[in-house]
């Protein structure tokens, strides 16, 4: 096992899949000479030369086209997002070609190529540095879509996302580069996509959720668990496919589900798993699914703003405990 | 670095090669008038962009691209598909919507795919292509630096129209291109119109050769419904792409003798302006030139003129005679695990 940070984590991931594959090469804003925004990439052009690790003009959508181009023809590039929510100006690229190209060839194109980078509510980082783009993006077929939570599950996770012959969208939240986990030292090391997994089991209420605010959920739950409650967190991992298997067996021992998230509540994923839940499990319900997620507003600047904007510890608590006690 | 309009040119188009790009022309355009007919008689559906009076376009660049050199093109893709090689029936049948077309009747006259011919694809947004085609230029590049590949260096073509010419991609993706040295050809088929709106009224600069004036990269203006003329163009910035001398723009002058598509009833554009680019017509202009070069004779052109017409017939027999895709497959494709 190694300690590392976060950052750390997924450029050992990059490092290990750049190492057994030639084809993989890495590309965007400041990913080369500078080492990526959050140094995810530092010194790795010295390593890996220009061309590998490929500093590129600002211009999201040109540069986001060019990947698709590479991966049709056989290259796996991974594309940095200096600020995923910058990727606003590549969309058609990565929907369009990314998602769908593959389907309008009749399945003689794959486009393997992953787009990861920072995003999420930072610390007042005003709202177009502070986006979430997991909703925007769900609906597109043909992507995959993964949030992980911890440096292990980054590791595990990226080096899925760079085997897989799909386009992948990996988003890193900002707020989580600088923490430390012990990570095991194999090079072989990989979690699957499509697996959620299950971080604590407990009978009262499963708790689902992604990202940083799984750090949330088990802040709330050292609470509920001191006050007596037993409470079932999954973590998702992927977004998309989404393990409802997972959500469903959990449900089938709770009977109660809050999912929490830190993207809009309007048109979220929230609101999709209720729907999907609906479908299949309804039976297993003793109480309405509850979504908790960030106000539908642009994120404010101001610190107190920006707090109550996504959801709080404290707000976990709250709804847990209502739901297990209805 | 050069920018220049090229008048007159001397060719270096060997007799075989003449009638090999006499015979794409022709392909190309009795492919497209076919199609006018089958949609007309309600045998393909949606947005149908015909390509008839450009294919010196098409024929003049493509013709000289090997199989291993790459082309994208927009979503008026279908004469670009067969220049490429791409069989007309495989073409045709696509456009019937039927599973034994080129994009397994997923994609449609916009989004033609054949990876065997290296056709990236017709993509059906203004510009969108240009990305794409940098990045397969880009592999090129990285195939030969960084994967040591021996083989001569691939070659794109990238085809679109005057109207991308005033799009951010067309702007980034020639800087990205200049910037590395990519191998690859800017074919820009300035055909005049975006749909209704006048390049001359979209353009603050109306000679888009000029454009790669920006890049410090050489642009070049040619005759568009000149197949020998944009031959020479091409040839010229085929071998600077293979040389490693990066890429070129090139502005072909041209016009489509249909409306936009054929669902476009065609009556903005002046009659006085459309019957004066139809005396421009490529096709006749080449005949002229094969005679005078003593290269063939009117008999033997005729007689490339009927077989191209019995392969368009097999074409529209093997479409109508194709299975429709079957419906409970709807989703396969979607990911690359599902084969």
């Amino acid at each position: 096992m190694a300690s590392r940070l976060f950052f750390e984590a997924l450029r050992d991931a990059i490092v290990e899949e750049m190492d057994r594959d030639p084809n993989v090469f890495v590309l965007g804003e400041d990913v080369g000479h500078y080492g990526g925004s959050y140094k995810v990439t530092k010194d790795l052009h010295r390593k890996y030369g220009e061309l590998r690790m490929l500093d590129t003009p600002i211009a999201e959508a040109s540069f986001s086209g060019l990947a698709v181009g590479a991966a049709m023809c056989g290259l796996r590039p991974i594309l940095e997002g200096m600020n995923m929510g910058f990727l606003l100006l590549a969309f058609s690229q990565i929907a369009n070609n990314g998602g769908m190209l593959r389907y309008t060839s009749g399945g003689q194109f794959t486009v393997p190529m992953v787009v990861r980078g920072p995003g999420g509510v930072g610390r007042q980082l005003g709202a177009e540095h502070s986006q979430r783009l997991e909703a925007y993006f769900y609906a597109v077929p043909g992507l995959k879509i993964v949030a992980p939570s911890t440096p292990k599950e980054a590791k595990g996770l990226l080096k899925a996302a760079i085997r897989d012959n799909n386009t992948v969208l990996f988003f890193e939240h900002v707020l989580l580069y600088n923490l430390r986990e012990d990570i095991p030292e194999d090079d072989d090391f990989i979690i699957p996509l499509g697996k959620a997994n299950v971080l604590r089991e407990g009978e009262d209420i499963t708790i689902v959720s992604y990202s940083r605010m799984v750090h949330h959920c088990l802040q709330a739950v050292d609470s509920l668990v001191a006050e007596g409650y037993e409470p079932e967190v999954i973590d998702l991992r992927t977004l998309k496919p989404l393990d409802l298997e997972t959500i469903g067996k959990s449900l089938k021992k709770t009977h109660r589900l809050l999912i929490v998230e830190e993207d809009y509540k309007t048109g979220g994923l929230g609101g999709e798993i209720i729907a999907l839940i609906d479908e299949h499990y309804f039976d297993e319900l003793d109480a309405p699914a509850v979504r908790l997620a960030s106000k539908d507003i642009p994120t404010p600047y101001n610190g107190r703003m920006e707090a109550v904007t996504i959801p709080q510890p404290e707000d976990i608590i709250r709804e847990a405990k209502k739901l297990m006690e209805a | 670095m050069i920018q220049e309009k090229i008048k007159l040119a001397t060719t270096s188009l060997t007799q075989d090669e003449a009638l090999a790009v006499y015979r794409d022309m022709i392909l190309g355009r009795v492919f497209e008038d076919r199609c006018a007919q089958m949609y007309y008689q309600g045998k393909m559906f949606g947005f149908v962009h015909l390509y008839s009076g450009q294919e010196a376009v098409s024929s003049g660049v493509i013709s000289q691209l090997g199989p291993l050199d790459y082309v994208s093109s927009t979503y008026r893709d279908h004469v670009h598909a067969l220049s490429k090689g791409v069989p007309a029936r495989a073409v045709m049948a696509e456009l019937f919507g039927k599973a034994t077309g080129c994009s397994r009747g997923r994609g449609g006259s916009m989004h033609l795919f054949s990876a065997e011919h290296r056709l990236l694809g017709g993509y059906a947004f203004v510009a969108e292509g240009i990305p794409v085609a940098t990045g397969s230029a880009f592999k090129s590049k990285y195939l030969k630096e960084v994967l040591n590949d021996p083989h001569r260096t691939e070659v794109t073509a990238c085809f679109f129209g005057d109207g991308a010419s005033n799009n951010g991609a067309f702007f980034e993706s020639m800087n990205m291109a200049a910037l590395w040295k990519l191998p690859i050809l800017f074919v820009c088929e300035n055909n005049l119109w975006s749909i209704g709106m006048a390049h001359s009224r979209a353009s603050s600069v109306h000679d888009i050769y000029k454009k790669a004036l920006a890049f410090d990269i050489p642009g070049v203006q040619v005759d568009g419904m000149d197949v020998v003329a944009v031959h020479k163009v091409a040839k010229e910035a085929i071998e600077r792409a293979r040389a490693g001398e990066g890429p070129t723009l090139i502005e072909a002058l041209t016009y489509r003798f249909r409306g936009h598509s054929l669902a476009d009833p065609d009556e903005l554009r002046d009659k006085e302006e459309k019957e004066r680019w139809r005396k421009q017509d490529p096709i006749p202009k080449f005949q002229h030139f094969l005679y005078e070069q003593g290269m063939a004779t009117e008999l033997e052109l005729k007689s490339i003129d009927r077989e191209i017409e019995v392969a368009i017939d097999d074409a529209v027999q093997f479409a109508l005679d194709s299975p429709e895709p079957p419906v409970d497959e709807i989703y396969r494709f979607i990911h690359a695990e599902d084969e």
